[in-house]
């Protein structure tokens, strides 16, 4: 498979990464490159194969519930571009 | 004063406890040693004075004799560990000005055992490079050059802050972070030892992740011995990561041991490739004798789906990142583009501006491998061919303790010499197996190629048998007698 | 069981139109303290951003660590619902960018749910046994819940809160099984009754604990499915059946008009009663679900499991099952199930020793007209199931009739006395003394010659015209069967 430059583009838009024309064409050849190359894994005989689920064997370990976190409004906020009144503030959204 | 900054950890320690020198000189020096290296760009952040509190606290302590392991110590630490109100920004731009309210526990643990800090390392933006010339910081430039040489050269990456401060005599150990081969091709570019161990042993709480699955933090220092110092106070239990291993940790250090008899030392006969310096592979065979001298025995093994771990792993680790990534929006921390009208807007031109171009790259890969009808083809595809790799290396350690490899398959090349994207992702060739697979994984220096650069060679071990490696790098380090330093040139 | 009465339909141009509603019910797990993935608090109503932490707002680095009692929650609503308990699940990532999700992608469960197939039966029409249908699971998974954005508060910014962020939701997927907006508001009744006799989820709709995506198509009767539209985030019963009637009426007419419906998120506006669609957000839906890979594999053991059954209460199917056996009729026997609050006052008031059928006529008329009237919920009455099981055991054993039982309620309720020594102070005990009985009944007789005539002639029903001047003369205080007998006895 390879992508088109509408693909790129669309790729970019669910990336929310902002791209010019130029961008996108320079980056085409780019990612068929790398995906041509892992294509090859298309090789691998991986009938009856599970997907991997954990990279060293063990089970998900559960916590008591409990109230341990969180009061912590300034330091959640202390990195924040725009905070008012306690909130974080972002353009406004028209839903 | 004699030189403090060549020593090991080992000998610091215990000449800190002996009384020879003081931690406050063993900090000073240091400090000082880092201001005069800025041309190397190894630093991102120095913190003198946490290094000299540290210090004055371990002096004051050794009066009553109450010594955490690492009291005395300063460290530098890979910029993608949060440290509280120290500057992490994770060699990217998108993180610029980030001050977390919080620590990673790994650099909390080893500031419990005593250690200091001597500042933040530079790093492959986001530890995604080998070269660590995708920093936002800009390159690291290797304390080696090529004999006759004064071109650049790269430390590797993407701990290459981390490679060249031990390297330089900048910190006695560092941090590293190892996805796919990102401690160990540094150590091996630099001459230094390096181990990434059991994924799950060092927690990944505080850790601006990459690609959680294969994530794993790990020391880097001049000696095997010192790397053994230094994990043991890194890896422990972490319930705040639900990866990581409910285990106690080893005593490694006093585990230490280079006899090898008994043991089977594994070569894998897939990693003979095409392409390869004849150096490397002399290097190797040298590898197998010194293990073999060792007491080893070496045994022939098979790992057949080695070729196709590197593109496996440019499946996943660029998928996972591509959604790790995605909580840098320019809402909560770190840039924010001003200027537009809309959320939409916001995010793109934040995240355009704030990454450079083999984040962008990655996270396009990841998209892409993990859109609508691609998920299968890619991205299960590559999970189904990662369990036979894991599959691969269990049957391997029914024959065999260790596996010795050469770590990469080039010795440090020059700043700005590879441009191609996959040219440079095969540098971790022989790294990524084991990061696919969580095993353990070590590169300690070899010798010098032709051009008086350092080559590394590697050794993975089973899950868990951290001691087996180090065992193993300590045999190779006793006959390899690698003492070559980089000649001091800034 | 049969439908009950004629199908819904919908009256076309075309013809008859039938509806076909699926719906995806987000409830809440309100029984935790703390969120799914982080220590942060719950609780409703708290100050901006302060039930949040450093996990919640994802910070560089934060990892998620699931918290076992939304899990064990999740698993006991599954059991209630008859449904498949997965051994083995996992959670996923769903990957997209808003303001209200701070990690880019929110914590789910696609591919391997921790509950799988189950089903609930509902009355449609709950005075009536054959409006009985079974509604289909198809899954339940549990997630978190987005943070919550403010768009009124500043003319171009909007405001960006986290408490609920993380905060743990239980998502209850039913089969497209219902087919009119009565149906599925049965479904809806009914999965909240049953999430609060488990306890995992409050039900409280206003409060944001419980609502709804609903999915509506139209089809002719016996066509395949239409295409549906998901109409997102209703938060009450009402809203879920205004808007299948709407979606459903509204695709009849684009239809019917020669326009086809398309697959599409839409959202309710109760103002206008009405739905529009929020297709400028389909346009970059690729959601990229894939295994959370900070999470290992969920895998539950038996002694887990068990103690899940165990802790079970009875369900309402059940419940009402033993109130019928006992005597309670379909009807009471209902409303005693349909809120668990009632259901245990009424097992408690059974347990002090009322008798299951006359205990259950009396909650039904006069405790719930008294609550009615008082505005107070069962839980908080000023009787207690004891002094409610004493009042109703003086009226079994004759101490007093029904209708000073009444009194007595009514004093009960405003001095909280009990109801022995209510009747013992105030004289109200019922008196089955023929010689008292006997002499007011001469009194009256004998004052009312002409009655006895009309009577005597064949005027039966003054009968009760004797029975009330006797009873009223003895101030409600004699035993009526005793009045009874002694007035036929008399007339002859």
């Amino acid at each position: 498979m390879s992508v088109s430059k509408d693909q790129v583009r669309h790729i970019a838009k669910l990336a929310r990464i902002a791209m010019s024309d130029e961008e996108i064409e320079r980056l085409v050849p780019e990612l068929n490159g790398i995906i041509g190359w892992v294509e090859q894994l298309g090789e691998v005989n991986t009938d009856g194969v599970e997907p991997l689920t954990a990279v060293i064997d063990q089970k998900l370990r559960l916590r008591e519930d409990a109230v341990t976190d969180g009061n912590c409004r300034d330091e959640v906020l202390a990195n924040a571009p725009e905070a008012q009144h306690g909130f974080f503030a972002v353009p406004k959204v028209i839903e | 004063m004699s030189e403090l900054t060549t020593k090991t950890i080992a000998d610091l320690r215990d000449g800190f406890r002996g009384g020879d020198f003081s931690a406050r000189e063993i900090a000073e020096q240091f400090n000082a040693a880092v201001a005069a290296a800025r041309v190397l760009n190894a630093y991102t952040v120095e913190t003198p004075d946490d290094a000299l509190a540290a210090a004055n606290a371990a002096d004051k302590a050794r009066g009553n004799g109450d010594l955490g392991p690492l009291a005395g110590i300063p460290l530098g630490i890979k910029d993608l560990f949060a440290t509280e109100g120290v500057d992490t920004t994770a060699g990217s731009n998108i993180l610029k000005g980030f001050r977390p309210p919080y620590e990673s526990t790994v650099s909390g643990n080893l500031r419990r055992a005593g250690a200091g800090m001597l500042g933040k390392l530079n790093l492959d933006e986001f530890a995604m490079g080998s070269s660590n010339e995708t920093s936002a910081h800009g390159p690291v430039i290797s304390p080696w050059r090529r004999s006759g040489s004064n071109v650049g050269l790269t430390p590797g990456g993407s701990s290459g802050g981390s490679a060249a401060a031990v390297a330089a005599d900048l910190a006695p150990g560092v941090t590293g972070t190892d996805t796919g081969g990102s401690i160990r091709q540094p150590a091996a570019f630099v001459g230094i030892s390096g181990i990434k161990p059991t994924y799950g042993r060092c927690s990944r709480w505080g850790v601006v992740s990459f690609a959680s699955s294969l994530d794993q933090a790990g020391p880097m220092a001049k000696t095997v011995r010192d790397c053994a110092i230094l994990l043991e106070a890194m890896a422990g239990f972490d319930p705040k990561d639900s990866t990581s291993l409910d285990l106690p940790v080893p005593q490694w250090e006093a585990g230490l041991s280079s006899d090898l008899n008994g043991k089977r030392v594994g070569i894998p006969r897939e990693y003979r490739i095409d392409g390869v310096p004849e150096e490397i592979n002399a290097l190797w065979d040298r590898g197998i004798e010194w293990l073999r001298d060792g007491g080893a025995e070496p045994v022939e093994i098979s790992l057949p789906h080695t070729r196709y771990a590197l593109p496996t792993y440019y499946i996943i680790a660029p998928a996972e990142a591509s959604s790790n990534l995605a909580r840098y929006d320019g809402v909560r921390y770190g840039l924010r583009e001003e200027g537009v009208k809309t959320l939409d807007d916001m995010y793109g031109a934040t995240r355009a501006a704030g990454f450079g171009a083999e984040v962008k790259r990655r996270i396009m890969i990841g998209t892409y491998v993990l859109s609508a009808g691609f998920y299968d083809a890619y991205f299960n595809k590559a999970q189904r061919v990662r369990a036979l790799i894991k599959q691969d290396f269990r049957q391997a350690f029914e024959q065999c303790d260790v596996i010795l490899t050469p770590t990469a398959p080039s010795a440090a090349f020059g700043i700005g010499e590879t441009t191609d994207p996959l040219a440079m992702y095969l540098n971790d060739v022989f790294a990524v197996p084991a990061s696919l697979a969580g095993l353990p994984a070590m590169s300690v220096p070899g010798g010098l190629d032709g051009q008086g650069l350092p080559l590394g060679l590697h050794i993975i071990g089973n899950e868990l048998d951290e001691q087996g490696v180090l065992n193993a790098g300590l045999a190779i380090e006793e006959r390899a007698g690698f003492t070559a330093r980089p000649e001091k040139w800034w | 069981m049969a439908d009950a009465g004629a199908p819904f339909r919908i009256e076309g141009d075309t013809g008859e139109w039938e509806v076909v509603v699926g719906l995806e019910v987000h409830a809440q797990i309100t029984a935790t303290a703390s969120k799914l993935f982080s220590g942060a608090a719950t609780a409703f109503g708290a100050e901006p951003n302060t039930q949040v932490s450093l996990v919640d707002a994802a910070m560089p680095g934060m990892l998620p660590v699931p918290n076992k009692e939304c899990i064990r929650q999740a698993v006991r609503t599954g059991m209630a619902l008859d449904a498949k308990i997965n051994r083995w699940s996992r959670f996923d990532r769903k990957n997209y960018f808003y303001a209200d999700l701070p990690q880019g992608y929110q914590i789910s469960q696609l591919y391997h749910p921790l509950v799988g197939e189950g089903e609930v039966e509902v009355l449609v029409d709950d005075k009536d046994d054959s409006s009985a249908k079974t509604i289909g699971i198809e899954r339940i998974h549990v997630e978190q819940d987005a943070g919550k954005l403010m768009h009124d508060q500043h003319p171009t910014m909007s405001y960006v809160d986290l408490n609920r962020s993380g905060v743990a939701l239980m998502e209850i997927v039913s089969r497209p099984d219902m087919r009119s907006p009565a149906e599925a508001g049965a479904y809806l009744r009914k999965l909240r009754a049953v999430l609060r006799y488990v306890g995992s989820c409050d039900g409280n709709m206003e409060e944001g604990s419980m609502r709804a995506d609903v999915n509506v198509s139209v089809r002719k009767p016996g066509d395949e499915f239409g295409t549906r539209t998901e109409t997102k985030n209703v938060n009450s019963v009402r809203f879920v059946m205004q808007v299948i009637e709407h979606e459903a009426r509204r695709q009849v007419e684009l239809i019917e008009a020669g326009g086809t419906i398309v697959q599409e998120t839409r959202l309710f506006d109760p103002d206008k009663g009405v739905t529009r669609s929020l297709r400028s957000k389909e346009d970059a839906h690729d959601y990229r679900y894939f295994p959370d890979p900070d999470l290992l594999p969920l895998e539950l053991d038996d002694a887990f499991l068990e103690e899940c059954r165990g802790s079970l209460p009875e369900l309402p199917d059940a419940k009402r099952k033993r109130y019928e056996a006992q005597g309670i009729t379909p009807y009471n026997a209902g409303v005693l199930t349909a809120e668990v609050e009632t259901a245990r006052w009424f097992d408690a008031l059974l347990d002090a020793g009322a008798e299951a059928k006359q205990a259950a006529n009396w909650v039904v008329a006069e405790l719930f007209g008294a609550l009615n009237r008082r505005g107070e919920s069962i839980e908080n009455n000023p009787v207690t199931p004891a002094a409610a099981a004493e009042l109703l055991r003086l009226v079994a054993d004759g101490t007093i009739s029904g209708t000073i039982a009444k009194q007595v309620f009514e004093i009960m309720l405003e001095s909280g006395e009990g109801a022995a020594a209510i009747v013992e102070e105030r004289g109200l005990k019922q008196t089955s003394d023929t010689g008292a009985i006997d002499a007011e009944i001469d009194r009256i007789l004998a004052a009312n010659a002409d009655k006895v005539e009309q009577y005597k002639a064949g005027k039966q029903a003054l009968f009760g015209f004797f029975v009330g001047q006797t009873m009223k003369a003895m101030q409600g205080k004699a035993n009526p069967q005793v009045v009874n007998e002694r007035l036929r006895a008399k007339l002859g």
